[in-house]
C-alpha cells in the first residue's frame, strides 16, 4: 500500500464545494478528458501527503444518489462500484458534504455506506457553518454514522491539512478485504427510510441556528424577485457583454498584431525563393492558428464570469428567472448561459451545455448556438454595412447602419428560437419536457483560486483545441488556396489558379440563384477556417494587399463591384451558414458523434440558402440592384 | 404515498401562493401536471428533501404565470416547476 498510489475518489451532492476542494488537493496538476464513449468530463489529478505518498483524485459528477439518472450520475455510480470499464475501483471513497447543509448529503452517505467500500465523510466549509451558528457534535455523528469524520475549508490554504493527515494514516493502517456491495438500486421507500435515519442523525448531533441565513435571504428577496430579478439579470448580462466586447478588446488587438508582426518577421527573415513554405508559415501555420487564438481573451472573460457566477450562487437563480421565458421555445432554463456565451463564440457556449443534463435539451442547445450571433461575423457585418448602408438617420435618430446590425443580432435570435421550438416539435413531439427542479444553494464568496484553476483549465482545452483540430483545418485550407500555384507570368493574384478558385468556380451556378459570384464563393472556401477570414480573402481575390488598413479599401471596391442585393444576400447568408470548422469539429467532439455534427451543418446551409435566395430576389423584385 | 385520509385541509404545493408555510402530509404523483412517470417524480421529490413531515414554505415565484417557485424545505431550498409541486400535499 505504501509504494503503489493510492486512488482517492470524491463523491458528493451538487454545491458541497467538492470541486473547490478538488482544486485544492491538486492544483494545477489535473487533467480533464473524457470518459470513453460518452460525453462527462473525467477530472483526475495528483498530490503528496506530508509523509510523501502519493495519491491520484479523481473528481466523480456531482449527485444526490446512487441511482444514476443522467450519464454523468450512471459514472458516479459505476466508479463507486468498480463496474466501469477501464477505470480502477478507488482505494478510499470521500464523500463531501456542505456543512451548512447536510441533509441530502447524509441520505447519500448512508447509500454509499452500503457499497462497502473504504470511506470518509469530509464536511467542508465548516468556517461558513461555525459562523451561521451551526453547532455539529462531530463524535456523535461519526459514531451514529459508523464513519470516519474530517472537517476542511477548501479555499483556505491549510484548509485540508486535517484531510492529508488523514489520509496518511489510512493508508499507513493495513486493510482487510474489502465487503461484498450490499448496494441495490434504492426504492422510494429505501429512499424515505434513508432521509427519515439521516434526519435523526442530523437531529441527534447538529445544532441548528434559530434562523436560516439572513443574507441569502435579503439577497434573493431582490435578486428573484419577478421584475427586479430580471432587471438585474439584463444588468448582468449587460456587464458581461461590455467584459467580453470591449474589455477583451485590447488583449485581442494584442494578439491578433502579435501573430501578423511574427508573420511578418518570417516572410522577411526567409531567403527568397522559398515562397512556399514562406506562404505555409505565414498564411497557413501563423495566420489560421493566430486567427483562431484571438478569440482567447474573449473565451477566458466569458468563463471568468461563468464561473464567478456559478461560485456565488446565481447561475440556479439565472436558470429559475429564465425557465419560463425559455420554454416557450422548448429550451430549458439551464440553456441560458450555453446560449449566452454562444454570442462570443460558439464553442464555449456548446462547451458549456454540458450543465444540461437531460441529453434531448442539450442537443436542442448544441443546434442553436451557432445560430447566434458570434463575434467573428463581426468583422463580414461590419465590412458590409460600411460599404453598403448609407449612414443616415432613420426617424431621426436612429442610425440605419446600427439598425441593420440590430437586425442581424436579432434575425439571429428568432432563428435560433424559431429552431428550437421546431426541433422539439420534429424530433421530440413525444417526449415530454424534462422537469426544472434545482437546488438554489447559499450565496457564498468567490472563491478566486478555485476559479483560476477553472478558467486556466478551460483557456488550456481551447488551446489544446486550437493546436490539433482547428491548425489541421486550417492547413487544409491554406492547401485549398494556394494550390496548385499560378503559372510563372500569369496575371491576376495567385488564389485565382488554386483548387480553391476551381471549387469557387465550380460552386458558382449553384450560388447564382442567390446573388454570389465566383469571387465570393472562393472567399467562402477560406471563410470555413473561421468566418472573419473570408474579409481577407475576398480582399486577395479582389487583389488589395495590406493587412487592417485594407479593409476601408475592399468596401470602396465591393460597392462598386456588387450589387445590393448581393451584398445584403452575403449579410443574411452569414446569419446562418455554417461558417466555422471548428464549431463543427466541436460538436462532433460534444456530442460524441458525427451525426449531429451533419445534421447542424445542413440544416445551417439550408436555412442560408433559402434566406439567401429570398432575400436576393426579393430585393430584387423591389428594384434595389 | 397516499392511504391516509383526506383531509379538507390538504392542499396541493403547486397551487399554493408565494408566503405558503405548512408541513407536508404526503406525496401524491399520481395526478400531476408532469412529464415524469409518478415513481421516476416521487423519486425525485425525495431525493430533493421532500419527505413527509418536513416544512415547506414558498419564497418565491417566476415572472410567468408565477412559475417556477422556490421552495424552502426544511433548511434549503429548491426550485421547481408548480407541475412537480402539485405531487407534494401539505397542510
Amino acid at each position: 500500500m505504501t509504494t503503489a498510489s493510492l486512488r482517492l475518489a470524491l463523491v458528493g451532492a451538487p454545491n458541497t464545494g467538492k470541486t473547490s476542494l478538488f482544486n485544492r488537493l491538486t492544483g494545477s496538476t489535473q487533467k480533464v478528458a473524457n470518459y470513453p464513449g460518452v460525453t462527462v468530463e473525467r477530472k483526475s489529478g495528483s498530490f503528496s501527503t506530508p509523509e510523501g505518498r502519493s495519491v491520484t483524485v479523481l473528481d466523480l459528477p456531482g449527485t444526490y444518489s446512487l441511482r444514476g439518472r443522467s450519464p454523468d450520475e450512471e459514472i458516479t455510480r459505476d466508479i463507486v462500484l468498480g463496474r466501469f470499464a477501464g477505470e480502477a475501483m478507488p482505494d478510499l471513497v470521500l464523500c463531501i458534504a456542505d456543512a451548512t447543509n447536510l441533509r441530502l448529503t447524509l441520505r447519500l452517505v448512508l447509500e454509499l455506506k452500503r457499497v462497502g467500500r473504504p470511506m470518509m465523510l469530509v464536511l467542508n466549509m465548516i468556517d461558513i457553518a461555525k459562523r451561521r451558528g451551526v453547532d455539529i457534535d462531530l463524535d456523535r455523528m461519526s459514531q451514529e454514522l459508523g464513519l470516519p469524520i474530517v472537517t476542511s475549508v477548501a479555499v483556505r490554504k491549510g484548509g485540508v491539512d486535517e484531510l492529508l493527515k488523514r489520509t496518511d494514516e489510512f493508508m499507513a493502517r493495513s486493510h482487510e478485504a474489502p465487503q461484498a456491495s450490499q448496494w441495490a438500486t434504492p426504492t422510494v421507500a429505501d429512499l424515505k427510510a434513508a432521509q427519515r435515519e439521516a434526519d435523526r442523525i442530523i437531529a441527534a448531533s447538529v445544532t441548528l441556528p434559530a434562523k436560516p441565513d439572513t443574507l441569502t435571504t435579503r439577497i434573493d428577496a431582490v435578486v428573484l424577485h419577478p421584475v427586479a430579478g430580471l432587471v438585474i439579470l439584463a444588468l448582468i448580462l449587460f456587464v458581461m457583454f461590455q467584459a467580453v466586447f470591449s474589455w477583451a478588446q485590447p488583449a485581442m488587438d494584442l494578439l491578433s498584431d502579435s501573430f501578423s508582426a511574427l508573420g511578418q518577421l518570417i516572410h522577411d527573415v526567409m531567403p527568397e525563393g522559398w515562397g512556399l513554405l514562406q506562404s505555409f508559415l505565414q498564411n497557413g501555420l501563423i495566420s489560421g492558428v493566430g486567427s483562431v487564438i484571438v478569440f482567447l481573451p474573449q473565451i477566458i472573460m466569458i468563463f471568468l464570469f461563468i464561473l464567478l457566477l456559478e461560485d456565488f450562487g446565481y447561475m440556479a437563480r439565472a436558470a429559475f428567472l429564465m425557465d419560463r421565458i425559455m420554454g416557450g421555445a422548448g429550451l430549458h432554463g439551464r440553456a441560458f448561459i450555453p446560449l449566452l456565451s454562444s454570442f462570443a463564440c460558439a464553442i464555449p457556449g456548446i462547451m458549456a451545455t454540458r450543465v444540461i443534463d437531460n441529453r434531448r435539451d442539450r442537443l436542442t442547445t448544441i443546434l442553436i448556438a451557432p445560430l447566434m450571433t458570434c463575434s467573428a461575423r463581426i468583422p463580414v457585418y461590419t465590412l458590409i454595412i460600411s460599404a453598403f448602408v448609407p449612414a443616415t438617420s432613420v426617424w431621426g435618430w436612429i442610425n440605419l447602419q446600427g439598425l441593420v446590425m440590430f437586425g442581424l443580432y436579432a434575425a439571429g435570435i428568432i432563428s435560433a428560437l424559431s429552431v428550437s421550438a421546431i426541433a422539439k416539435f420534429l424530433l421530440w413531439r413525444d417526449h415530454a419536457p424534462a422537469p426544472f427542479m434545482l437546488e438554489l444553494p447559499d450565496y457564498k464568496v468567490p472563491r478566486l483560486n478555485s476559479i483560476a484553476i477553472g478558467v486556466y483549465t478551460r483557456a488550456k482545452m481551447f488551446l489544446y483545441r486550437a493546436g490539433t483540430t482547428i491548425l489541421s483545418m486550417m492547413v487544409l485550407i491554406w492547401f485549398l488556396a494556394s494550390f496548385p500555384t499560378a503559372p510563372v507570368g500569369a496575371a491576376g493574384p495567385a488564389i485565382n489558379y488554386s483548387f480553391a478558385a476551381m471549387i469557387g468556380h465550380a460552386i458558382e451556378p449553384l450560388l447564382a440563384p442567390i446573388g454570389f459570384n465566383w469571387q465570393i464563393a472562393v472567399a467562402l472556401i477560406p471563410g470555413m477556417a473561421a468566418r472573419e477570414v473570408a474579409v481577407a480573402a475576398l480582399g486577395t481575390v479582389y487583389s488589395i494587399e495590406g493587412g487592417k488598413e485594407a479593409a476601408d479599401a475592399i468596401g470602396q471596391v465591393l460597392a462598386q463591384k456588387w450589387t445590393l442585393a448581393t451584398a445584403l444576400s452575403l449579410l443574411v447568408w452569414y446569419i446562418f451558414a455554417p461558417q466555422c470548422a471548428s464549431t463543427l469539429a466541436v460538436i462532433r467532439r460534444e456530442t460524441g458523434s458525427s451525426i449531429w455534427m451533419v445534421v447542424t451543418f445542413v440544416y445551417m446551409l439550408v436555412l442560408a440558402y433559402a434566406a439567401s435566395f429570398l432575400t436576393f430576389n426579393l430585393a430584387r423584385a423591389m428594384g434595389i440592384s | 404515498m397516499t392511504g391516509d385520509p383526506k383531509s379538507s385541509e390538504d392542499i396541493r404545493l403547486g397551487l399554493a401562493d408565494r408566503g405558503f408555510s405548512g408541513k407536508i402530509l404526503r406525496l401524491d404523483t399520481q395526478v400531476t401536471g408532469s412529464s415524469l412517470s409518478p415513481e421516476e417524480l416521487e423519486q425525485r421529490l425525495v431525493e430533493m428533501g421532500f419527505v413527509e413531515g418536513a416544512r415547506v414554505e414558498i419564497l418565491h415565484e417566476g415572472a410567468i404565470r408565477r412559475d417556477p417557485i422556490a421552495v424552502r424545505v426544511a433548511n434549503i431550498t429548491i426550485a421547481l416547476r408548480r407541475s412537480e409541486a402539485m405531487a407534494v400535499i401539505v397542510e
